[in-house]
């Protein structure tokens, strides 16, 4: 069981935390942009996350925090 | 709950100018964390590149020094020198190193600096927008090489970490990938042996970073660290090349 929280403000969109969520519960929002005009991380299935901090790593931004 | 994964106390709050899916800000990740875990805050100077990483003296928590391009290895020299007790690492693209700055980092590493060298291979300049680097893959295309890279008359791209790792000052010279997850630790791994050479006073250690860089390289995010994945690996194979 995980949980993950996002600086939505960091994001760039660039999907690397989508690409390597071994759950795939992640994905780039097509509605909601931050104050850059980027779309941003969403979480789409919030029970699924393992915590496994895959998407943390990947992401260069630092936009994510893990629990578990 | 724990918190298992958050930013790193060793970076400022100053968000990265880097491009989305630029792979310089996971290299800062990786040197933040492993600099907070040999406990160096408050005893590290870090010496800036010029190129994307200019700015890396806003994003390290630690006194950051900028060098003109290319000399960061002669700049990190001094200050070791005089503080031999201080962490001193360089942070350089390879335009930075492997051009401009050849002459710099190969003196440094023969004459066996107690410095960390971090080398971003992106293969190409990134900052001035996407001319051939001495790193640039054969047939890889660049706004100088339009055509892509044709050894014929471009010559044909340097290994660092093959030519450093003949020296006899490195101790440590080894070469990661910042393409998945799996790769982004063991880089990790490295990073953190190659500070703990300079701990323990041993000798020159360099870590190379193979990075995408998905402006330049006119890709998507997926199709960037794909090109990492394969085609940058297949001249730069991973692995540590020489551990003493
Ligand atoms: C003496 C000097 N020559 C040339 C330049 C122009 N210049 C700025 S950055 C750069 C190359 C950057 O490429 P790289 O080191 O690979 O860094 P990247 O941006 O790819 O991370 C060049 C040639 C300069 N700033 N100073
Ligand atoms: S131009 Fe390339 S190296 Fe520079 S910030 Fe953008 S993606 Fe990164
Ligand atoms: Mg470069």
């Amino acid at each position: 069981m995980g949980k993950i929280t996002i600086e939505k403000e960091r994001c760039k969109g660039c999907g690397l935390c989508v690409m390597y969520c071994p759950k795939k519960i992640l994905a780039l929002s097509d509605k909601e942009t931050n104050g850059n005009g980027y779309f941003v991380l969403t979480v789409v299935d919030e029970s699924g996350c393992i915590g496994c901090a895959n998407c943390a790593v990947m992401c260069p931004d630092s936009v994510i925090t893990v629990e578990r | 709950m724990t918190v298992v994964y958050k930013k790193s106390g060793m970076l400022t709050d100053a968000p990265f100018h880097y491009c989305p899916g630029c792979t310089h800000g996971i290299a800062h990740k990786l040197v933040a964390e492993v600099l907070e875990e040999i406990g160096a805050e408050g005893n590290v100077v870090g010496v800036a590149p010029v190129g994307c990483a200019v700015f890396a003296y806003n994003y390290f928590n630690c006194d950051m020094q900028e060098a003109s391009h290319g000399r960061a290895p002669a700049v990190a020299t001094g200050i070791k020198r005089v503080r031999p007790d201080t962490v001193v690492f360089a942070y350089q693209g390879d335009g930075d190193l492997a051009s401009i700055g050849m002459a710099e980092i190969v003196h440094a590493a023969a004459r066996g600096e107690k410095i960390t060298v971090i080398f971003i291979n992106n293969a190409i300049y990134g900052m001035t927008g996407g001319q051939m680097a001495p790193t640039t893959l054969e047939g890889q295309k660049a706004t100088t090489c339009i055509y892509g890279r044709n050894p014929e008359i471009n010559g044909n791209p340097i290994r660092m970490c093959e030519l450093i790792s003949t020296l006899t000052g490195p101790t440590y010279v080894a070469r990661a990938a910042l393409c998945d997850p799996a790769n982004v630790r063991k880089a990790k791994k490295m990073i953190k042996t190659a500070f703990e050479h300079q701990l323990n006073k041993k000798g020159f250690s360099f870590v190379e970073l193979l990075s995408a860089c998905p402006t330049n390289w006119g890709m998507t995010t997926e199709q960037a660290v794909d090109y990492v994945k394969n085609d940058m690996q297949s001249i730069y194979p991973l692995g540590v090349f020489k551990e003493e």
